[in-house]
């Protein structure tokens, strides 16, 4: 039975190891914040930190997850207040929001590794996460405005 | 350490027995929508759209579907001003679908022009009902009291009650008629006009908003559907062990295919039934079927695009003709044509199609993102052969629309499978679904003709357009446009040519045609906005002013005077009185306001680098007016790049600009997608892309930096999340134009064709 740490509780759960960490965060533990995409690593709405990494939980299995400190959207601060959140809010980024959790997650694994990115280490680390609604813009000036203020 | 199991599977609550990760799993996963619960207890309800409680909360219900264009929070907005209600003591809720709230049907960037009226009518009878009833217990005359930010002042004295206090009062009082409820001077709005955060912004933010894919209802199961890969196709046999035998899937289900046209029911398929998403798709990836690929199999891209461009080159049914376009042709100093083509294209919004329901003793609930719950109601109980009294239909938030969730074939999938195995189920496509068995936007060829004098002014003009009609999709032997669809930038041509002609030619459809943010005007605009850019090049004018020239003096278009022989729709606003209607003709003012607002900010005509350039495009479209300067520059590999945009909008009023800006900024990232990337291709019947792995969309490298100007004035509001889309492509490419002296005539744009 694989065992996951995620947003610093340990979950014992009952199913094929190589079931995505992506549908055992939804299905399973019921946390839905973290969303699908794509289910191939093209989107980045899955997207969640493992040791304080971005990674897209749609191609990370149970096993890979298991002995990693799992954090989700629900987990990045405990009332939404991480600098990266309060960027958004402040710009008002979010249209549907469907993606924007992913994104979110995105940006604070960028600023946690680089805290004054340039243009082009934002664009590169973006890149992987899609907005069809198109908060690019909103998305560049949050991230900017955040990296100030922490 | 808590053990978490799967919610779904326990089927009952079992009260006391459960544990403690059952219970963080119910409040997490399983979130009871806020339906008019504090209604339920609120003594003062003067309208389906609102209520007051003791307390003094206002409830105000949002009717209409919430895909990112800040719907759910404006029109509340609109009501609370009028109420003078103090925004921070509102909740707002979505309604469930139910003819009591009218139109549901979110579309067409309609929202707005057709609830403002209705919804400051709510606001300010409610106000009128407050007021009197706090003069009747001071006993004051009414005029003296006067509503102020939830509370009723008494001029005179300054004592004042809370709408709270009131609430009780204000039900036993007469509602007043129409015509005696004044409405607010446009100088005492306290909230329209200036900008608003969502109401589900923190919710976003913090990843607690709940779309229909988060739903989750008691013992619930999942299910994934393999669909016939060529549109009409169905199944011939199919053989299911092999996925039964995957842990955790449950059942194999047959939901019978629709013949063709198929409309809003579903496709038809497999579907595999598990206890978890992946499971279900696991199994799914197992099944053995064997299809019967019906008359489309052999549908083919390449040569369904040579048979419009054929059609397009021949006379077509005449749309709309005025004066001479034959002789002025054929006396022209000079004769300028062109073709252009745009493709199919997905919408790809990030939630992928899904839904919930329940069916229950020829009952049957639903919850899903839908932009038109009317419509689910009416499939769902044709399907399942229900009253649609007997169907209930709760409306999460969309996790995007662009017009894919005002069909609702996914959630009478989930309906019929639930029917099929006796619980709850969640029908949830995956992203090669939704590409492949998309309700796409139309492709289309087209063929312009246009005659200039010896000064260069257009004297002739003629636009045959060929498209597969939406109609199709619904209805046999469908091969000619609506006057809807040849609506959108065809007959409702604004420039001022004497001799106009436009034609539409027939053709068949082989894939399930739809809506898609800005319809039709997205390859009408194209072609027109590129087209005018030509005549100003052969002209050898300057593109803003060959614009303002062609715009012509400021009037109002009659279109019927202007030779249309279609029945013009207007976006729909024939449905309003009559006095009100007249005031969204085509007003060529608004054409030039915009342009020139555009040209003013956006440094036109100033010098730039060699491979760059400018582009200029203006269209009204969904009642509203945009004009959009792209700054392109173009790499010795053909690789295009857009440091700036610049946006000029005439919307007419503006409920909440930052939403209007977003949807600007937004409308601009889709249109580039259309012009760059984005390109649905069939080769024997099947859709040849898969997923944004080779169906591509913009990121974030694309984004320009965007200016978004609005135009200032009084007219009555238009639409907001469509009119962006179309100018912006055409812009774009005519600033290829600048840059490289290349034309674009096909999107995506070939960046083969652009190297140095």
């Amino acid at each position: 039975m694989p065992q996951i740490k995620i947003n610093g509780v340990e979950h014992n759960i009952d199913v094929d190891a190589q079931m995505p960490l992506l549908w055992a965060i939804r299905d399973i533990v019921g946390l839905t914040g973290t969303k699908f995409g794509c289910g191939v690593g093209a989107c980045g709405a899955c997207t969640v930190h493992m040791d304080g990494q971005a990674v897209r939980s749609c191609l990370t299995s149970l096993a890979d997850a298991q002995g990693h400190e799992i954090i989700t959207i629900e987990g990045l601060s405990a009332d939404g207040t991480h600098p990266v959140q309060r960027a958004w809010e402040a710009n008002n980024v979010p249209q549907c929001g469907y993606c924007q959790p992913g994104q979110i997650m995105q940006a604070a694994a960028l600023l946690k590794q680089t805290p004054k990115p340039t243009d082009q280490q934002i664009v590169d680390a973006m890149s992987g996460n899609i907005c069809r609604c198109g908060t690019y813009l909103r998305i560049r000036q949050a991230i900017k405005s955040a990296a100030e203020s922490v | 350490m808590t053990n978490i199991t799967n919610l779904s599977r326990r089927g009952l609550f079992k009260g006391a027995a459960a544990a403690s990760g059952l219970v963080l799993g119910f409040h997490v996963g399983f979130r009871k929508l806020p339906f008019a619960e504090a209604a339920e207890a609120a003594p003062f309800q003067p309208n389906v759209f609102l209520s007051i409680d003791d307390t003094g909360l206002v409830t105000i219900v949002a009717s209409l579907s919430e895909m990112g264009t800040g719907i759910k929070t404006d029109l509340p907005l609109v009501l609370a001003d009028e109420l003078e209600a103090d925004w921070s003591r509102v909740k707002v809720v979505q309604a469930q679908g139910d003819p009591k709230y009218g139109d549901q049907n979110t579309d067409g960037s309609r929202s707005t022009w057709q609830f403002f009226g209705p919804m400051r009518m709510a606001g300010a009878t409610a106000r009128q009902m407050l007021e009197a009833a706090a003069a009747q217990t001071w006993s004051a005359k009414a005029s003296e009291c006067r509503a102020q930010n939830s509370f009723v002042v008494h001029v005179p004295s300054g004592r004042k009650f809370s709408f709270g206090q009131l609430a009780r009062l204000a039900a036993a009082m007469p509602v007043p008629p129409a015509e005696q409820v004044p409405l607010k001077d446009r100088k005492d709005w306290r909230y329209i006009g200036k900008p608003h955060p969502t109401v589900d912004l923190k919710d976003i933010i913090r990843g607690r908003a709940a779309y229909g894919i988060d739903t989750v209802i008691p013992g619930m199961k999942y299910a994934s559907v393999e669909r016939c890969p060529v549109y009409g196709g169905k199944v011939k046999s199919y053989d299911a062990k092999d996925a039964l035998s995957v842990a955790g899937v449950e059942r194999v289900v047959e939901i019978p295919a629709t013949p063709m046209p198929s409309g809003f029911k579903p496709l038809g398929g497999i579907a595999v039934i598990a206890s978890n998403t992946w499971s279900a798709q696991q199994g799914r990836q197992r099944l053995k079927i064997e299809w019967d690929y019906g008359p489309n199999a052999g549908h083919d891209s390449a040569a369904y695009r040579a048979e419009l461009e054929a059609t397009a080159h021949e006379p077509g049914k005449v749309v709309r003709t005025e004066g001479d376009v034959d002789s002025a042709l054929a006396s022209a100093a000079r004769r300028v044509s062109a073709d252009y083509f745009v493709p199919h294209l997905a919408h790809a919004q990030m939630e992928v199609p899904n839904a919930v329901a329940h069916w229950v003793a020829n009952t049957c609930e639903t919850w899903s993102p839908t932009q038109n719950p009317t419509q689910v109601r009416q499939t769902v109980a044709q399907v399942l052969g229900l009253n649609e009294a007997d169907v209930t239909v709760n409306v999460t938030l969309l996790g995007g629309g662009f017009g894919r969730k005002s069909k609702p074939d996914y959630v009478a999938e989930a309906a019929l499978l639930s029917r099929a195995v006796g619980a709850p189920i969640k029908v949830t496509w995956t992203r090669e679904d939704d590409i492949q068995h998309d309700y796409y936007h139309a492709v289309c060829a087209q063929h312009l003709e246009a005659a200039l004098d010896h000064d260069g002014h257009t004297n002739a003009w003629l636009h045959r357009t060929v498209f597969p009609a939406i109609e199709a999709t619904f209805q046999p032997d469908i091969v000619y446009g609506s006057g809807g669809e040849l609506g959108q930038g065809v007959v409702d041509m604004p420039y001022d040519i004497p001799n106009v002609r436009c034609e539409n030619g027939a053709v068949a459809n082989h894939v399930r045609i739809g809506w898609y943010r800005s319809v039709y005007n997205i390859p009408h605009a194209f072609a027109i906005c590129s087209f005018v850019d030509e005549l100003a090049a052969a002209a050898g004018k300057d593109p803003v002013e060959y614009l303002r020239e062609l715009i012509g003096p400021p009037r109002t278009l009659d279109l019927k005077a202007l030779g249309v022989l279609v029945d013009y729709p207007n976006y729909g606003v024939k449905q309003l009185a009559p006095g009100i209607a007249d005031q969204y003709l085509i007003d060529t003012a608004r054409l030039h306001g915009v342009v020139d607002l555009v040209a003013a900010n956006s440094n036109w005509g100033q010098k730039l680098p060699p491979r760059q350039g400018r582009g200029i495009a203006v269209h009204r479209s969904f009642l509203s007016y945009v004009a959009v300067v792209a700054h392109v520059a173009v790499g010795n590999d053909g690789q295009i790049t857009i440091p700036r945009l610049d946006m000029a909008i005439d919307c007419g009023l503006v409920v909440n600009p930052d939403r209007v800006r977003a949807q600007l900024e937004g409308a601009a990232i889709m249109s580039i997608g259309n012009a760059l990337y984005s390109n649905i291709t069939v080769k024997h019947g099947r859709v040849e892309q898969s997923n944004f792995t080779d169906y591509l969309v913009p990121r974030i490298d694309i984004t320009p930096e965007t200016h978004v100007y609005f135009v200032e004035n009084d007219h009555l509001p238009g639409g907001v999340g469509e009119p962006g889309v179309p100018p912006t492509a055409p812009a774009i490419c005519n600033a290829i134009f600048a840059a490289t002296g290349k034309r674009i005539r096909a999107l995506p744009v070939d960046p083969q064709l652009l190297k140095a």
